[in-house]
């Protein structure tokens, strides 16, 4: 049985300090959070994208693990390289951990994520989600939500925002009949941190994809980025659920959802949105938990 | 105990890695490759060698896991072509740059489009710049020694640069062969396991790796590599030197000069068309014409001094080139010639280009060659076995 974490018997350890990415950055502490529960002993791989951009800057290095930058489209490639290397090398059970934006794991990495989870290989990658390139200064990803406004999905006259809706990559990585997979918010850490504990002690290659605010890009103060990252969860706009043994399953079955139009509000992105806008957010909310209580129950 | 077998240069690549005991392969196939990963992967399915292959999905996912595995201090060996290299490219300078001692076979072979399978060297020069030692080899023997030589260059603490063995589509890797396989224990004394290097990731001294540099740091990172390949020239040399002393057969260092001492007219070539213009200088020289050849083996790092050494006395150079750098000449004449001239060089330099998209390179179109460089005539880049006129 798996030691449950809660906020008394976490790692008060930190192995990721000193980094400079901005204030009230939800990647940043998904990261730290993460590495609590993974420990000293795991490889990191970390591709473009704003993480890798605020820990390996020469001489300051952020990360108390080992650790590496990886070509943008082949984080869970180096992350599996890493692996075999180690096996190889006579190391039993090596950790080695992928950790990669939006943007690095649904669209340019999702080729060799998809190679790696086919191969089996026991590896973590956490995609952390904050629905846009922020990196490169804020523009449209596979995973940005329908509506939000990015530098290149501006809310224009013609077009009001993003037109597309996010991938399933949870599915998608699922799909692949993966060891385990899971959703996460930074707005529920214990819930994160226990998934990162059953992802490290599983057999295989392991997912989790997890929301984190990003108070540049989304234009919210950065005080509330924990608090918008919970409230998603409670608005049914995203969604906590695990992949296992072959089943899904739902974390949390929210009975009301809270109002989607005040969350959305607080976050210059959607601030733009017609009420009209809004209620088609809210359909495509109802038709996903239709079919995620109908299949996962 | 060494055997003899008859293979082509495939699987003599292969052989040659078998023999060196890596730890992690990750390859993608591509002809004219192919036959080498296959020959990997059933070595390892059938135990003969203890290993990690990794099924890949691209060549670029073959490089990043061979810079994952290399950057924990395995021993890493990956094969490529063509289209697979320029696929791999964006990965090559992370490999260098961070000095990660990866081997890498490329079966060189042209790039589309047009499409085309068959040899030429467009693939290599697209990433003479990539940060990588560039390797010529002229047949399969060469190809099987220089994987084991290559690893001992490449680990080598001072250099820690990964090696790109280059062996010509079809006229090596499908070629056969009489290949001498040296005996495991012979190549186990010569090649010794793997010492990790300082700076990779380990569990006593965590390191961050492929890390980020402003313009305050990033030229002396960069100035420091461009320094050590250089130290590539003397350890190859005495790698050579040591392996001829333990298998008995030597390859020489980074160029190679073939009746060229008093040579008024000297052919530069790269990989396995050597062994044709050697033929071509022996029949020369049976007429009295007092011509020679020099072959490159590396092209990076670029060995000017002994060209020179090899070249000084010569009345005109011929540089042949399978490549195209378009908008202005053959690669290799590019280098060649510069360096000759920052020598003071003062006889006359031609560019041959032949052999694009597998087009042959005959005894006939080299003898050609030679007459040009002896009446110094036609223009400065010339081509050969046109099809057609253009
Ligand atoms: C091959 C390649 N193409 C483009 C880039 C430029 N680039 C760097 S980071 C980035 C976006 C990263 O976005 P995401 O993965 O969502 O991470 P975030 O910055 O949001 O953390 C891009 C496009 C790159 N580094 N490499
Ligand atoms: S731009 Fe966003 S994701 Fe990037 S460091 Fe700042 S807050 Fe974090």
């Amino acid at each position: 049985m798996i030691k449950k974490l809660n906020a008394r018997n976490i790692d008060a350890k930190e192995c990721f300090y000193g980094h400079k990415a901005c204030g009230g950055c939800g990647e940043s502490l998904a990261l730290r959070l993460a590495l609590k529960v993974l420990g000293e002993e795991a490889y990191l791989s970390l591709p473009a994208g704003c993480m890798a951009a605020v820990s390996f800057i020469y001489p300051n290095m952020a990360f108390k693990n080992n650790a590496v930058i990886t070509p943008f489209a082949s984080t869970a490639a180096v992350a599996t390289g890493i692996a075999a290397g180690l096996e190889a090398l006579g190391k039993e059970a090596p950790l080695s951990v992928g950790f990669a934006g939006d943007g690095g794991t649904a669209d340019i990495g999702i080729q060799s994520l998809s190679g790696a989870i086919d191969r089996g290989e026991k590896f973590i990658y956490i995609c952390t989600d904050n629905e846009a390139y922020m990196n490169t200064g804020i523009q449209k990803s596979g995973l940005t939500p329908f509506g939000a406004a990015t530098t290149t999905t501006p809310a224009g006259k013609a077009i009001h925002g993003c037109v597309t809706e996010k991938k399933n990559m949870f599915e998608i990585a699922a799909a692949h009949g993966i060891t385990y997979a899971a959703t996460a918010s930074i707005g529920y850490p214990e819930d994160f941190l226990n998934k990162v504990q059953k992802a490290k002690e599983c057999d295989g290659p392991a997912y989790i994809h997890i929301y984190t605010p990003c108070p540049t890009g989304w234009g919210h103060g950065s005080k509330i980025t924990v608090d918008l990252a919970k409230e998603v969860v409670d608005t049914g706009l995203w969604f906590l659920a695990e992949y296992e043994d072959g089943e899904f399953r739902l974390n949390r079955k929210p009975g009301d959802f809270k109002p989607v139009a005040d969350h959305l509000k607080r976050q210059a992105r959607f601030r733009h949105l017609s009420d009209e806008e809004i209620s088609q957010i809210e359909v495509m909310r109802d038709r996903k938990w239709e079919k995620m209580l109908k299949n996962w129950g | 105990m060494s055997e003899f077998a008859f293979l082509n240069g495939n699987e003599a690549v292969a052989w040659g890695v078998r023999l060196s005991r890596p730890h992690v392969i990750a390859a993608y196939p591509i002809t004219p490759q192919t036959k080498a990963v296959e020959k990997l992967s059933s070595f390892v399915q059938n135990g003969e060698m203890d290993c990690k292959y990794l099924h890949v999905e691209s060549e670029h996912s073959a490089m990043a896991c061979s810079i994952g595995s290399s950057s924990v201090g395995a021993r890493t060996f990956t094969a490529t072509s063509s289209q697979g290299l320029l696929y791999m490219s964006e990965g090559l300078p992370y490999a260098s740059g961070a000095r990660l001692p990866i081997v890498m076979m490329n079966a060189n072979r042209s790039i589309a489009t047009p499409w085309n399978i068959y040899g030429d060297q467009m693939d290599a020069m697209h990433v003479i710049n990539s940060g990588w030692v560039q390797l010529f080899v002229e047949d399969a023997q060469e190809a099987l020694d220089m994987v084991i030589q290559s690893f001992k260059l490449a680990e080598n603490h001072d250099i820690l640069t990964p090696v790109m063995i280059n062996v010509d589509g079809f006229v090596l890797t499908h070629t056969y062969e009489k290949v001498d396989i040296p005996g495991q224990e012979l190549v186990d004394s010569f090649l010794p396991a793997i010492e990790k290097a300082p700076h990779l990731m380990n569990d006593q001294d965590p390191m961050s790796l492929c890390i980020s540099a402003g313009n305050q740091h990033y030229m002396e990172f960069k100035i420091k590599q461009h320094r050590d390949m250089f130290k590539v020239f003397e350890q190859l040399e005495r790698i050579d030197r040591d392996f001829e002393k333990s298998f008995g057969r030597s390859h020489g260092g980074a160029a190679d000069g073939y009746r060229n001492e008093d040579a008024d007219v000297i052919l530069v070539t790269t990989g396995s068309v050597t062994g044709t213009a050697r033929v071509v200088v022996d029949s020369l020289r049976e007429k009295g014409i007092k011509a020679g050849l020099v072959k490159l083996r590396l092209l990076r790092p670029f060995p000017s001094d002994d060209l020179y050494e090899l070249i000084g006395k010569a009345s005109a150079v011929g540089i042949l080139d399978k490549n195209i750098s378009f908008g202005f000449e053959g690669t290799v004449y590019t280098n060649v010639n510069s360096s000759l001239l920052q020598k003071g060089y003062r006889g006359r330099t031609f560019n041959f280009i032949a052999g694009l998209g597998g087009r042959d390179i005959t005894k006939e179109n080299i003898e050609e060659m030679f007459s040009a460089l002896l009446e110094q005539k036609g223009e400065t880049v010339q081509y050969f076995n046109m099809g057609c006129a253009l």
